[in-house]
């Protein structure tokens, strides 16, 4: 097992390394300028070529290329090619944000998704079933964007009892933090909602029909003992594997919520790094997803053998 | 809600606000207490800290806040001294001396001496176009002692109070020494100035947040203020620019009292704010911005000064007007080359613009051109809400009167990455871009830098108009306002023959807030100094 | 490969036929409802010009913002443009980027899955640069793309394909390692069988039926990533019109002129929906069990 979890540790270096020179490759060759970005309007050609020889970026791609290497080898990710800061203080600033986000969208998730998806599982075919699917079915259809602005029409405005935008950490009191929580992570999370609904229902259906449920069902347990106790406890492993694969897939949407709700998170620190071409951001921040990518597979893959005693590594 | 039935309310609300307050007053320490702090979106992220590294107007107001100026320009165009006491000229009016005011100091405590106005301007001066005029015309600075330090020329030049108070970017702000000794082209990361703002570094979240806490130490002077003259007396204890990056949010924000201040709203989203009599809709801008159609006269098509001339005649400064700013009480027409509403800004020639428009004699002078079906392409920033429907408008414009014209939607960092090549479009270059520059940078020959004819050298697009440099020139060598008033003229006519771009509309961006705020000065650019928060 | 792959339970090695198809969607009447659905958006997409609109290019900033009338039948955008013929014309693209992404991700995805699936070399480099291009989000890759050469369908298109890639490939690979084992597939090599020979006679039947479902999916979502894309600026470029980037532009303006969102975003969804619900169907169908992977 340990052996395993090692090995797969390693087995993420070449992953990162493909990213790492596919991303490097994509901004050289871009033909964004940030130091056209920085003059600004009314600068003249002569400045901006200026400033390109200052930061360095005249130097040949692997030349760049190999003192990024260098310096990533030594833990160094950069500095900001706009702010002057080191890349590290930008993204320690914006983890929180995010993290809280996610993890804010993944209870919600699981609180309402797991048990939905279990009780249309549990009454399969009934109007409870079909009113479950048809609305999960809807929360695909609808981009984050519009359900962030309906929630914020509504429960902001409208009612008033929840901040429109921004964020508080956890360090301001639990009121803040939540109450600046409650609007994003829902929005965020209805997609995911609705994919884990439909992934529990469709694998507690499969359970529910095999025979020692039956034959738990047979031998008088009560429902929500085999419900709980038996089934869903053997349609663990593809739920988690969904939620781990979810969680890849919020990444497009955490940047659309971070912009709506004016989050300082990642998200929206990428977005504003490519849109003005601040390389070092973007480097750093893209294997930091493919990081953190990799290893929640890693975890997932690691959870079966909790959740599911015949996997074994 | 009947007014009989809010009286008691409101007296019951006082009576509760007078005891927290005399709660807090007894319990709060010092400074808690008096803890007034505006919370302000400003017009765009803050990403860089250096004014004279980059020309972008949002580090332009930053450097308003942190840093203070030798001159500056007021309402009336007129240039008074604000950190200079006092300056003398010689007869000959070759050599310039200047002598502090008393009391200035940097936010690290030392005191501000000449060696470091001299090193400030010394660096402004290899960047910005009107500071190198003036670096073109300067045998030396030197330190006298330190509150005095000395200009000598090598000509007498006119415009030495105005470079020194140039109110937009590049804005010849002092920085200590041992910042200003920096190259002209490597940024400046220490905020230390002498303004009458800090900024708290620490909690600077880019994308995000910057903060600012009042300079306890700043003297200000006693005048009135009047743009960036005057006296900065600052009331509040700290301002914090909030970023939000989506207009929807920001006006949901200030509709719910989230923030105090929103420098720039949208004016499509004006009724959103107009209902809530809590917030104020103001225009704080006199001058206002104007837009641009810059051609690229180096290539074809439009190296032909035909077809530029058939474009004239078909612009609608109404539609972009109205394309830019929504509203029509937010945009208007303004057929001058130089800003409508400032000194030099005249309708000599204007009829081509503002005329009838003439969609047939467009397309007579297509024909005269020689035309043969070039490709056009016109770069779009579908980031820029300012570029972005000029971008639409002209583009419909060319096809309309018969050209090739061809939208290429990027990004702003694409479109000003682009517009540097001066290869054929095939090869990636470019025909038309827009973009807008505020009035004061379009005010007079010596800022319009889209105006010049210096060919390769000028701003892109590169015109090559030897006439239009000469009078240039010479209206740098005018002797008074009547002098250079007919020499802009002269200007502005020949730039309707040869169209180095054509003015597409002066539009304001209205500012909203609370109606707690008080005392925001009516300036082209922002300042926060003044502003009272109940 | 993570552990669920080798529960995934071999598919039946006859396809299925017509009536099976046919007799499952009479059980499923929100399938055939979703499926009329589609056909009535690509009919709306693919006779654009001679349903009653105008040029949906046009602009006339003076008619800015009118509500929807009689005469603009959805109103007017902040240019003055019809957002009628803006919606139908944005059929048009909104239905290629769903179907074209689609089409190239399922098939390439099935190449080289089949390949992964046989060549074990090939297995470890690819499935390595698979995890790579999984790792990083289609909306960062898509804003790179961009950047890189300007906004255009073909780069929406491709950077949305490029992310949904792996995830087929993956999909494909496990559906092969699975048949591998199967007897029939087993007797064939015995016989000594070509590869490439076993792979299109033996391997591919059995994956079109997944893949269908897989496909449509994929259809499904890549229409919402681009109103997305759009959101963030990296959509298709602002001279075509998608359902996705008319909502864009107009997002600021939601509580003002709310019908420039509702529109373009009830089309939007219904097709979403209309895609969704044939792919249950046809899941429900084809093969129940595929329920499980999605």
């Amino acid at each position: 097992m340990f052996a395993y979890f090692i090995r797969r540790l390693l087995a993420t270096i070449p992953v990162m390394g493909v990213v790492a020179l596919f991303v490097f490759s994509l901004l050289y060759i871009s033909p964004g300028d940030p130091a056209a970005v920085i003059a600004g309007d009314i600068a003249t050609a002569e400045d901006i070529a200026r400033i390109r020889a200052k930061l360095g970026l005249d130097e040949p791609y692997l030349v760049r290329f190999g003192t990024w290497l260098w310096a990533l080898a030594h833990g160094d990710l950069g500095v900001s090619i706009f702010t002057g800061l080191p890349v590290s203080r930008l993204i320690g600033q914006r983890i929180e944000p995010t993290l809280a986000l996610t993890l804010c969208t993944l209870i919600i998730t699981v609180a309402v998704a797991v048990p939905v998806g279990v009780v249309a599982a549990w009454k399969a075919g009934t109007w409870i079933d079909r009113s479950v699917m048809g609305f999960s079915v809807l929360g695909f259809s609808i981009p984050v964007f519009v359900i962030a602005y309906l929630l914020i029409m509504l429960f902001s405005m409208q009612l008033g009892w929840l901040p429109v935008q921004g964020y508080r950490s956890i360090n301001e009191g639990w009121w803040p933090f939540t109450s600046h929580m409650i609007l994003p992570s829902v929005a965020l999370g209805t997609v995911y909602m609705a994919l884990i609904a439909r992934i529990t229902r469709a694998t507690m259906l499969e359970v529910l029909a095999q025979d020692y449920v039956r034959t738990a069902q047979a031998k008088g347990l009560s429902s929500s003992q085999v419900l709980i106790g038996h089934a869903l406890k053997n349609a663990s492993v593809p739920i988690v594997t969904v939620i781990g694969i979810g969680i890849a897939l919020l990444i497009s949407g955490v940047v659309v919520t971070e912009t709506v709700f004016a989050i300082p998170g990642i998200g929206r620190l990428t977005v504003d790094a490519i849109l003005r071409r601040d390389y070092p951001i973007i480097q750093a921040v893209t294997l930091l997803f493919s990081g953190v990518y990799v290893l929640i597979n890693l975890a997932v893959d690691m959870s079966y053998t909790f959740l599911d005693p015949r996997i074994r590594y | 809600m009947s007014k009989s039935w809010r009286f008691p309310l409101r007296a019951a609300a006082l009576g509760a606000a007078a005891a927290a307050f005399s709660a807090a007053v007894l319990l709060a320490p010092a400074s808690a207490l008096a803890q007034k702090t505006i919370k302000f979106i400003p017009e765009a992220d803050l990403k860089s800290l250096d004014p004279v590294w980059t020309t972008a107007y949002i580090t332009r107001n930053h450097g308003y806040m942190v840093y203070d100026t030798l001159f500056a320009t007021d309402a009336k165009f007129q240039v008074h001294p604000q950190m200079v006491d006092k300056y003398e000229t010689s007869r000959d009016r070759l050599t310039w001396t200047f002598t502090l005011r008393d009391g200035l100091k940097f936010h690290d405590g030392a005191p501000v001496r000449s060696a470091d106005c001299v090193a400030s301007i010394e660096r402004w001066a290899k960047r910005d176009v009107l500071g190198q005029k003036l670096g073109e015309m300067t045998e030396s600075w030197t330190a006298v002692d330190d509150k005095t330090f000395r200009l000598k020329l090598k000509k007498p030049f006119a415009y030495v109070l105005e470079a020194l108070g140039k109110p937009s970017s590049n804005v010849p702000f002092i920085l200590p020494e041992r910042l200003a000794k920096t190259d002209a082209f490597t940024q400046v990361t220490d905020a230390t100035g002498s303004g009458p703002f800090k900024m708290v570094k620490a909690e600077w979240v880019p994308g995000s947040k910057v903060v600012y806490v009042k300079n306890t130490d700043y003297v200000p002077r006693k005048e009135a203020p009047s743009w960036a003259a005057g006296g900065k007396v600052v009331k509040v204890d700290r301002v914090e620019w909030l970023y939000i990056p989506d207009s929807a949010t920001a006006a949901n924000a200030i509709n719910a009292g989230e923030v105090d201040w929103w420098q720039q709203l949208p004016s499509d989203l004006v009724p959103l704010l107009s209902k809530n009599k809590d917030i104020k809709i103001e225009n704080t801008d006199p001058l206002g911005s104007t837009g641009m159609i810059r051609f690229n006269h180096l290539q074809p098509p439009f190296n032909n000064q035909k077809l530029r001339q058939a474009l004239l005649y078909v612009v609608n400064q109404q539609d972009y007007a109205i394309g830019i700013a929504g509203d029509p009480k937010n945009g208007m027409p303004c057929a001058s080359y130089f800003s409508c509403g400032t000194p030099l800004a005249s309708d000599a020639g204007s009829a081509v613009l503002s005329g009838k428009r003439d969609l047939e004699k467009a397309k007579a002078l297509v024909k005269e051109s020689g035309y043969k079906g070039e490709k056009i392409v016109v770069l779009d920033a579908t980031d820029q809400p300012i570029v972005h429907p000029q971008a639409l408008i002209t583009t419909e414009l060319l096809k309309k009167i018969g050209l090739n014209a061809e939208l290429q939607a990027g990004d702003w960092g694409t479109l000003i990455t682009r517009r540097s090549s001066k290869e054929p479009v095939e090869k990636g270059g470019w025909s038309i871009f827009h973009t807008w520059w505020v009035g004061p940078d379009l005010a007079t020959p010596a800022l319009n830098a889209a105006l010049r004819g210096a060919g390769e050298k000028a701003w892109f697009g590169w015109p090559n108009d030897a006439e239009m440099e000469k009078l240039r020139d010479a209206w740098f060598d005018a002797p008074d306002l009547a002098a250079q008033k007919k020499i802009a003229q002269q200007m502005q006519l020949r730039a309707w023959v040869t169209v180095p771009y054509i003015p597409t509309a002066r539009f304001t961006v209205p500012t909203a807030y609370r109606t707690n705020l008080s005392g925001l000065l009516v300036s082209p650019m922002n300042l926060m100094w003044n502003v009272d928060k109940k | 490969m993570s552990a669920v792959s080798t529960e995934i339970a071999a598919p039946r090695s006859v396809s299925p036929t017509w009536r099976g198809f046919r007799d499952a969607f009479r059980r499923h009447p929100t399938a055939i409802l979703g499926g009329v659905l589609l056909l009535v958006m690509v009919a709306m997409a693919m006779l654009a010009p001679w349903l009653w609109t105008v040029d949906p290019q046009a602009l006339s900033p003076v008619r800015r913002l009118k509500p929807p009338s009689g005469e603009y039948w959805f109103g007017t955008d902040m240019l003055g443009r019809d957002v009628y013929s803006r919606v139908v014309y944005g059929a048009r693209v909104s239905l290629t980027i769903g179907i074209a992404v689609a089409i190239l991700s399922t098939v390439l995805g099935l190449a080289l899955g089949m390949l992964t699936g046989f060549v074990r070399w090939i297995d470890a480099i690819l499935m390595r640069v698979m995890d790579g291009l999984m790792s990083i989000p289609a909306v960062l890759l898509a804003i790179s793309l961009m950047a890189l050469t300007q906004a255009s369908l073909e780069n929406v298109i491709f950077a949305i394909t490029l992310s949904e890639v792996p995830r087929v490939v993956r999909l494909v690979r496990s559906l092969v390692l699975s048949l591998r084992e199967q007897p029939f597939v087993e007797a064939a090599t015995a016989a000594g069988t070509g590869i490439l020979r076993t792979l299109v006679r033996h391997i591919l039947p059995n994956t079109i039926a997944p893949l269908l479902v897989q496909g449509t999916y994929i259809f499904a979502s890549a229409m919402i990533t681009e109103a997305i894309l759009s959101f963030i600026g990296a959509g298709t470029p602002p001279n075509i019109p998608s359902w996705g980037n008319v909502m864009a532009e107009a997002r600021s303006l939601f509580q003002i002129a709310g019908y420039l969102i509702l529109f373009p975003g009830l089309f939007l969804s219904l097709t979403v929906l209309a895609v969704n619900l044939l792919g249950d169907g046809m899941r429900d169908a084809l093969d129940p069990r595929l329920a499980r992977r999605m």
